[in-house]
């Protein structure tokens, strides 16, 4: 029982931690991409439709990818190119994700997919409890832990890590000191861009095997709370993204047990939760000011 | 090749009024390649989705029904995010004040006075406005992003709309739908002309647009809005409050959201169900934007994102094209509008001569 519920919370906080790891790169360089919803709902269409395509779910992970970070894209180009308002831009990626995903999914609605089979790890997966937990998981569990550390060695430990964090601090002394800050944040967004894809991928390849219109429910918005929550560390988003988890399948298992609290109330926990958890971390204006990377949102023309 | 910007001194006055024709003149190239794609005669589709629902006195009427809380929310979005406050929860306070609103109609349906209608909208508008007062409060008090908290707040106002309407709310005598009893006549927001269903709710909507364009053209509280979004900095300086800018702005676009959801729900639908809106919140965000956050302009987007709604309407009739094509216009739209402002504070140069490696940076 524990086992099975422990299961759920890591599924569901999967697509959380990937989404918010790849939106923290991005927003280390100095760019704040609301998109993140958008980018999720596209990775989990294509992720879908390849791999009712080809039959084969990895393929359909590749392509999640792809299609997040090619859609991240023409975020980079409007905002990083021509300057545009990045908190407007990135909406409007979300409204466009919602479109094009509810068009290019229609055929798929009510199909049934093809689950993501678990990738079981010799010797570990023995181990009681832990192992069922940890080593008999899918790819995209495992991608997210190598990414919580993959990132935080790059961020805190790399010489390119912290060429970007000094974009993402202050854009006008890193360019004087020949750092190309338009190409790094092209790599970053689209970074972020491939990240929200696998989160999308993981809803419609693993967390529910389907096509259902507007399946992120929110979840990209929860991630881009989580980055703030985790004041931009990598260690702290894996932290937050299984608070949440754990917050949205205590709420569905509530609902199971019929606990006599109607269930849009449980259903509005995880958005509430969010408020609460943004209220307790930015309420010190001192250390969120500390945090923030201090170019964050701001728009960047090289002179020449 | 690569693009090179310049300031511009001063905005371009004819980019000004040319970007936002720009972008729509791409979205529907846009819009006629993807029409192709979907395997459609590009042309035939564009005119059936944009020229076709404007022939028909009826379907003049749904543009109007549909124009006007995409107008009313979208002027209130303007305020806010000329003043640098992203209020993108409208579509919750358009939901509470639906319900606010609604509360007289709903809990004495045996009671007629031409009194409730205006009780109606005022509650309609303190509701909306309450509820956008939550994430204004967690900004000023708690230093909390309004982006993520309003946004979050939607959703809760979605899901507590859904439990009034299947839980207390619903008609007994409701054949089990979900939805509550229908509003008394003296209720119903009534239509402006014999001829149509449009009602009062676009009349409200231009005269919010023409008021608000003359608080932001001739007064001392325009000037206030745009100097504290350009500047919090010179606002101070000239004694204004970034505090409380984040509360007029808020309350504002929060009332004219709420107006918005009871006149819908009273003028449009006749009772409360558990989806009042096609997601209109959201969409006036991109009125906002295509009117470059003009109220005067936004009139005008205003009609032209409601002619999106009924062209997908009409075009899954006449061509067999989901609905669903409205809301990738719409988008469409929002991007090109964003990259065509571009052009109005910026020149755009394209180099195509390569410049050789670091180079750059000092030439």
């Amino acid at each position: 029982m524990l086992e099975a519920i422990l299961l759920t919370v890591i599924t569901a906080a999967t697509p959380l931690v990937i989404a918010a790891l790849g939106e923290l790169v991005t927003e280390r360089s100095g760019v704040l991409n609301l998109g993140v919803e958008g980018m999720m709902i596209m990775g989990a269409v294509v992720a879908f439709a390849a791999t009712q395509i080809t039959g084969t779910p990895y393929i359909g992970v590749l392509a999640g990818i792809a299609a997040g970070a090619a859609f991240s894209l023409l975020f980079g180009f409007l905002t990083l190119t021509l300057v545009a308002n990045q908190v407007a831009t990135g909406l409007a990626l979300t409204i466009l994700g919602l479109g094009l995903s509810g068009q290019i999914g229609e055929s798929y609605v009510g199909q049934p997919g093809i689950k993501l089979q678990p990738i079981e790890i010799p010797l570990l997966a023995d181990i009681p409890l832990l192992g069922p937990l940890l080593f008999r998981q899918d790819l995209i569990f495992y991608l997210s832990i190598a990414l919580v550390i993959g990132i935080h060695w790059f961020l805190f430990r790399s010489r390119t890590g912290l060429k970007m964090r000094a974009i993402g601090d202050n854009h006008a002394s890193a360019h004087a000191l020949g750092i190309n800050v338009i190409r790094t944040r092209y790599l970053a967004v689209m970074f972020g861009g491939a990240c929200a894809g696998l989160a999308g991928a993981q809803l419609s390849l693993v967390y529910t095997p389907q096509w259902v219109e507007n399946m992120a429910a929110g979840r990209g918005w929860i991630a881009l709370a989580l980055v703030v929550f985790a004041s931009w560390r990598p260690l702290r988003v894996l932290a937050g993204g299984y608070l949440f988890g754990a917050v949205s399948i205590g709420q569905l298992h509530a609902q199971a047990f019929g606990i006599g609290i109607p269930s849009q109330f449980l259903s509005a926990l995880p958005y509430a939760a969010t408020i609460v958890v943004l209220i307790i971390i930015s309420h010190n204006r001192r250390t969120t000011m500390i945090n923030t990377p201090a170019s964050l949102g701001k728009p960047f023309v090289p002179e020449r | 090749m690569r693009i090179e910007l310049q300031k511009r001194a001063q905005p371009s006055p004819l980019f000004s009024f040319v970007s936002p024709l720009l972008a729509l003149v791409l979205t529907l190239f846009f819009g006629g390649i993807m029409f192709w794609m979907l395997g459609k005669q590009p042309v035939d589709a564009l005119y059936s989705f944009f020229v076709e629902p404007l022939l028909e006195v009826w379907s003049l009427h749904e543009l109007a029904v549909k124009a006007a809380p995409l107008i009313l929310i979208g002027v209130g979005l303007s305020i806010c995010y000329r003043s640098n406050n992203w209020n993108i929860g409208a579509e919750g306070q358009f939901t509470i004040g639906a319900i606010t609103g609604s509360i007289l109609p709903v809990l004495y349906p045996e009671w007629h006075s031409l009194m409730i209608l205006p009780l109606m909208l005022v509650m309609g508008m303190i509701g909306g406005a309450l509820y956008a007062g939550i994430p204004a409060l967690l900004k000023t008090r708690f230093n909390t992003n309004e982006i993520l908290t309003s946004l979050m707040l939607v959703y809760i106002a979605q899901l507590y709309l859904d439990w009034l309407v299947r839980g207390p709310w619903r008609d007994p005598q409701g054949y089990n739908f979900p939805q509550t009893k229908s509003f008394v006549p003296e209720a119903v927001l009534p239509e402006i002309l014999d001829s149509g269903r449009a009602h009062l709710a676009i009349v409200f909507a231009l005269v919010a647009a023409v008021a608000l364009w003359f608080m932001m053209r001739f007064m001392l509280k325009g000037f206030e809005v745009t100097v504290l979004g350009q500047s919090e900095r010179a606002g101070r300086f000239a004694g204004f409050s970034a505090k409380r800018m984040v509360w007029f702005s808020m309350l504002l676009s929060g009332a004219l959201a709420g107006l918005a959801g009871i006149s819908e729900v009273s003028g449009s639908i006749g009772h409360v169900q558990p989806t009042i809106s096609p997601g209109y919140g959201f969409t006036a965000i991109i009125v906002a934007f295509l009117g470059r956050l003009n109220p005067l302009g936004i009139i005008a987007s205003g009609f032209v994102l409601a002619l999106t709604y009924l062209g997908g309407e009409a075009a899954q009739l006449s061509i067999g094209i989901s609905e669903k094509v409205s809301r990738v216009f719409q988008g469409l739209l929002l991007f090109f509008v964003l990259s065509c402002d571009t052009l109005i504070h910026y020149r755009i140069k394209i180099v195509t001569q390569k410049l050789r490696g670091g180079a750059a940076h000092h030439a």
